[in-house]
């Protein structure tokens, strides 16, 4: 992104010779960053590799990348990897979308009552800080050991800090643009909807960008504990019945799956701003 | 007691966890219809919070406001708050920001929509008309603020310091025509200002205010001759220099 942005500014006609030497060494220093990177990345590969045919790593315990490739394919080809991932990918973005619906209605309705909030606080954040991965039995016991209760984790993962979040945003709005609204005739739900919720758009937003990586989370810790499908499910079983290469393949993917994640919600991001 | 607006022994505290701040103790006065009215005070003596009270955002502590002989809680009359500063709406373009208050009252018809046009162009804003606020300056922003006022067609104008972000000339020529337009509509406004000059030269009575707990210190009445009633003329007129020397003194006589 930035790499042809500089290429793009340096090519540019009617720029001084000064800056463009300034822009050309920028780029000189972006493109080092970028080979850097990916010397890195492919020297890690390597070494895995060439240390599991050696023996200098146990391949039946660490797998190794042409290994993980291997099975990739087998399994992308009887289609099962896709089944996985789609359950997976579902279940994420299903909690993502209960968080922020539920996050933004509780903390719309705290702002409105204020002694509800103030009512709420204490265990909003005892909640909130309470490591969720406890409460997961306690979903199997009630949920039974099935998708409601992977949800319902996930869930439990990001919400109390989505509402928490929101709400304080949402009180830190400039007292004089309420006033403004007032002075115009407005009503409590003029203020809501012409300023309190447009001012936050970048806060939901970027409030988003951390959620859909927590929901991801909290699938795989829901997959781990109650699942018959998906990532969270094949890491738990392969590592059970020692198919390493199945737990690092879906590792992989899940590194894959969150940078594509991440990626999404910054696309509708750069959207929203334009 | 034919008047539009009258405070009768108004006062008004704020009170917090930290104590009582007394902000105004026993304002009374009368503004009959039409008649243009300048507040003057020291900083902090509770012009701000005047207008609010009589905006009815804030309900007096003690005494009562009435227009038109009704409680203010109970009267149709249409009044128009510009606060001191413009707070536009960053998200939202200048004719979106223009047109909140006909959208909040549900006055959006294309007839008044089609006012924010008019006055963009007579304010010289019609080429910001679809650019974000963040992209004019102090004096555009000023002259938004004041535009998102006047399209409501309030009765009785508010203007908290309307010119205070505006440099001299344009402030002298913004002051001229916002007094053209509200004479010409015969609305009757309650003007806040820092600037005696401004004061003098735009209304018909000056109000001056002490130091906080504000109280009335002195109600000047302005009399020009007829034909130097607009802001650009009065500054010439023979006896403003008098009212101005007057009202300097009220306001630094007891600052001792
Ligand atoms: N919300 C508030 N809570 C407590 N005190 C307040 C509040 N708002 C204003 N005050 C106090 O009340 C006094 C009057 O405030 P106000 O804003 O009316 O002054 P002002 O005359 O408009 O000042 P300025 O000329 O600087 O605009 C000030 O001393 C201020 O500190
Ligand atoms: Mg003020």
């Amino acid at each position: 992104m930035k790499y042809k942005m500089l290429l793009g500014m340096s090519k540019e006609p009617g720029i001084s010779e000064e800056q463009r030497t300034f822009l050309r060494d920028c780029l000189a220093k972006e493109r080092f960053i970028r080979i850097c990177r990916w010397l890195f990345f492919l020297s890690f590969l390597a070494l895995w590799e060439i240390g599991a045919r050696v023996g200098f790593l146990n391949p039946f315990i660490f797998s190794s990348p042409g290994r993980i490739l291997k099975s990739a394919v087998s399994m992308a080809s009887d289609g099962t990897l896709f089944y996985h991932l789609g359950i997976t990918l579902f279940e994420t973005f299903f909690s993502f979308f209960i968080v922020m619906a539920f996050g933004i209605l509780a903390a719309v309705l705290l702002w409105w009552k204020e002694s509800l909030a103030r009512i709420l606080e204490p265990y909003l954040i005892v909640l909130n800080s309470l490591p969720k991965t406890a409460l997961a039995p306690i979903f199997i016991v009630w949920l039974g050991n099935n998708m409601k209760t992977i949800i319902v984790a996930a869930v439990s993962v990001a919400v109390f800090g989505t509402i928490i979040t929101l709400y304080t945003d949402f009180i830190s709005v400039e007292e004089d643009k309420i006033k403004l609204i007032r002075t115009l005739g407005g009503t409590r739900k003029d203020i809501l909807f012409k300023v309190i919720l447009p001012s936050n758009i970048p806060s939901i937003i970027s409030i988003m960008k951390v959620n859909i990586g927590l929901s991801l989370v909290g699938v795989i810790i829901g997959e781990f504990l109650a699942a018959k499908a998906g990532l969270g499910y094949l890491i738990i079983y392969g590592s059970q019945v020692f198919k390493l290469d199945w737990v690092m393949m879906s590792i992989v993917i899940l590194c894959i799956a969150a940078a594509g994640l991440y990626q999404l919600l910054s696309i509708a991001e750069r959207k929203t701003e334009r | 007691m034919g008047d539009l607006l009258s405070l009768n022994h108004v006062s008004y505290s704020y009170h917090s966890l930290t104590g009582e701040t007394p902000a105004l103790t026993d304002i009374s006065f009368g503004v009959p219809d039409g008649e243009f009215l300048a507040i003057v005070g020291p900083s902090g003596c509770g012009k701000s919070t005047l207008l609010s009270l009589i905006a009815g955002l804030l309900p007096p502590s003690s005494g009562n406001i009435q227009i038109k002989g009704k409680n203010l809680s109970d009267q149709d009359l249409h009044i128009g708050y510009m606060l001191q500063k413009d707070h536009l709406l960053d998200w939202r373009t200048t004719y979106r920001n223009l047109a909140l208050g006909l959208e909040i009252q549900k006055k959006d018809t294309p007839e008044n929509l089609a006012k924010i046009d008019e006055l963009l162009k007579a304010y010289g804003l019609a080429a910001f008309r679809d650019a974000k606020p963040s992209s004019l300056s102090g004096g555009m922003r000023q002259r938004a603020a004041l535009i998102r006022t006047l399209v409501l067609n309030p009765d009785l104008l508010l203007l908290d310091e309307p010119f205070s972000a505006l440099d001299y000339q344009t402030r002298i020529t913004v002051s001229d025509d916002i007094w053209q337009i509200i004479r010409k509509e015969k609305k009757t406004a309650i003007l806040i200002t820092h600037d005696i000059s401004e004061a003098v030269s735009m209304s018909d009575r000056v109000i001056v205010l002490s130091k906080r707990p504000g109280t009335i210190r002195a109600i000047i009445e302005i009399q020009l001759s007829p034909g130097n009633r607009s802001p650009i003329k009065a500054r010439s007129d023979p006896k403003f220099k008098d009212y101005f020397n007057q009202i300097w003194k009220e306001l630094t006589d007891h600052e001792i």
